[in-house]
């Protein structure tokens, strides 16, 4: 009977807790696409608000594609090297590394772009362009990509593999080309996937480094959010979900698949 | 080249970005936060101002309200999703972890359409419901992205446990209130420690929710934001910029240290 109980009480709490998080989307997904959000389904369904969306925030769409292909492009450059040489040197050092370049992970977005517009605020060039954007974004996803490289490394045995290619005459160059690189694709893929989800939806940073002239998809959104009639403040949300909710499914899908080669 | 060589080389990108954009500026920030009259005694004036005190301790008791209620709701959802096979089980996590990518502005602009003046509540019930702009709304939206993150920690851990310490307990006539207070909770407290860090952490430095919603609401994050960008008082926003990694970072090592890995941040 309490066992009834019970389950019937953490079925309710776990319903629940899922319709809180679902319904807000879903009147979201709703009001993006009704004639007039207050008068209800009734008023019928409409593309209107979204090509409106369109017209006011096509560039922040755009925008913010570059942003994340150009902060994956770095994070690869900078990242799977930097595995590989962590992975290389276990040790105290290493660790130390590791930890001080996941700093932006615990310390608030918002710190961090205070400490980069004061060292590089009066860059005019650099404060100006996107790079100063990129910047931030790096440095916020870049730790997802060492980390998820390193324990793909860190759980297999690439160094007798390296050695058998050393003694057949491979430099260490293309060892790290032909072995070290595919053995890590799955970790580089999961944290390409994250770098590239978590870069789309970062605002924290870039709300305090962006121009009026760049504005990124989040940021167009806090615009929306503050300045827009409901219908197209949702219609922009919707094409953001539409944007990251795949690349959140494709995300959580590759990190698992690493985890399970990484034990 | 040699193999030391060139595994040193593979740190030098690494290197010159680290120093440039993550070493260098947080140095300036702390020289920055002492340029002010005040030099240092800063960090003092923050202890001796009503309004920073008064926003330290609102934003620690919402944290520490929203970390518990997310660890109450996630664990009993977690057990539940890991102990039962049903129809729907699948559809229902995705769900429950669907918010983990979504950037802290538009889960306010949710909790806005829940609880705002053309909110959902507001249309269902009689009289006028707004509580989107209130403390209410703010404790919603934090709760709203602890959830999914905690869920995960707490699911992760649950698969981990033997069930058959449950089993034994059981056969041996233990309630199901009993189970749980004397198996599964001491078997999960180390995770739950890390997990309602995570959400503590996330929660006190949390800036696009409280950009949506705290108009009127002085959390940390947002006064840091006006300190700097209406008051041009960069010294105190860098010092309590400071502060609040100071809390969020040694939290976050205390998790990992207790649960060996975290979930992505956001919000």
């Amino acid at each position: 009977m309490q066992r009834r109980l019970t389950w019937h009480l953490q079925l309710w709490v776990t319903l629940l807790t899922a319709a809180f998080l679902i319904v807000p989307a879903i009147q979201s997904i709703l009001a993006g696409l009704t004639v007039n959000y207050f008068r209800g389904l009734s008023s019928g369904l409409t593309l209107k608000w979204l090509g409106q969306v369109w017209e006011l925030y096509a560039d922040s769409i755009f925008l913010s594609l570059w942003l994340a292909f150009t902060c994956l492009i770095a994070t690869l450059v900078i990242g799977v090297p930097a595995a590989y040489a962590l992975a290389r040197n276990p040790g105290r050092i290493s660790r130390a590394l590791e930890e001080f370049i996941s700093l932006p992970l615990a310390v608030p977005g918002l710190a961090l772009a205070l400490a980069l517009l004061q060292l590089y605020g009066t860059m005019k060039g650099f404060r100006t362009s996107w790079a100063f954007i990129l910047v931030g974004h790096v440095l916020y996803t870049l730790p997802f990509m060492v980390r998820s490289v390193l324990a793909v490394l860190a759980a297999m045995d690439f160094k007798t593999l390296e050695e058998s290619a050393a003694t057949l005459g491979a430099t260490p160059f293309t060892r790290f080309r032909t072995i070290v690189v595919p053995n890590a694709m799955p970790g580089i893929l999961a944290g390409a996937l994250t770098v590239v989800t978590l870069s789309i939806g970062e605002f924290n940073l870039t709300w305090m480094l962006h121009t009026p002239y760049l504005k990124t998809l989040p940021v167009g959104l806090a615009d929306s959010y503050a300045s827009m009639r409901l219908e197209i403040a949702s219609a922009y949300t919707l094409i953001f979900f539409v944007m990251i909710v795949p690349l959140l499914m494709a995300m959580q899908w590759a990190s698992a698949r690493a985890q399970r080669i990484a034990q | 080249m040699s193999l030391r060589l060139f595994v040193a080389a593979c740190l030098v990108p690494l290197a010159i970005f680290t120093l440039a954009f993550l070493a260098l500026p947080l140095i300036r920030l702390v020289q920055a936060s002492a340029e002010s009259p005040a030099g240092w005694q800063i960090y003092l004036q923050i202890l001796q101002t009503p309004r920073y005190l008064e926003t330290l301790l609102n934003t620690v008791l919402v944290s520490l309200a929203v970390s518990l209620l997310a660890l109450i709701i996630s664990t009993t959802a977690g057990l539940f999703l890991a102990r039962n096979q049903f129809f729907g089980r699948g559809l229902l996590l995705s769900v429950l972890t669907l918010p983990l990518a979504f950037p802290g502005v538009v889960i306010g602009f949710l909790i806005i359409l829940l609880g705002g003046r053309q909110g959902l509540v507001n249309q269902l019930l009689p009289g006028h419901v707004v509580f989107a702009y209130s403390l209410l709304g703010l404790f919603l939206g934090y709760l709203y992205f602890s959830i999914p993150r905690v869920l995960l920690t707490v699911m992760a851990a649950v698969e981990k446990l033997d069930p058959a310490l449950e089993e034994a307990a059981r056969t041996l006539g233990a309630s199901p209130m009993r189970i749980v207070i004397d198996v599964l909770l001491p078997g999960l407290a180390p995770s739950l420690v890390a997990a309602g860090a995570i959400a503590f952490a996330t929660a006190m430095g949390a800036f696009g929710t409280a950009f949506t919603l705290a108009t009127n609401i002085d959390v940390l994050p947002m006064v840091i934001y006006t300190e700097f960008t209406l008051s041009a008082n960069i010294a105190m926003a860098s010092a309590l910029s400071i502060l609040l990694g100071l809390v969020t970072w040694s939290l976050l090592l205390i998790a990992r240290s207790l649960a060996g890995t975290t979930v992505p941040a956001g919000g």
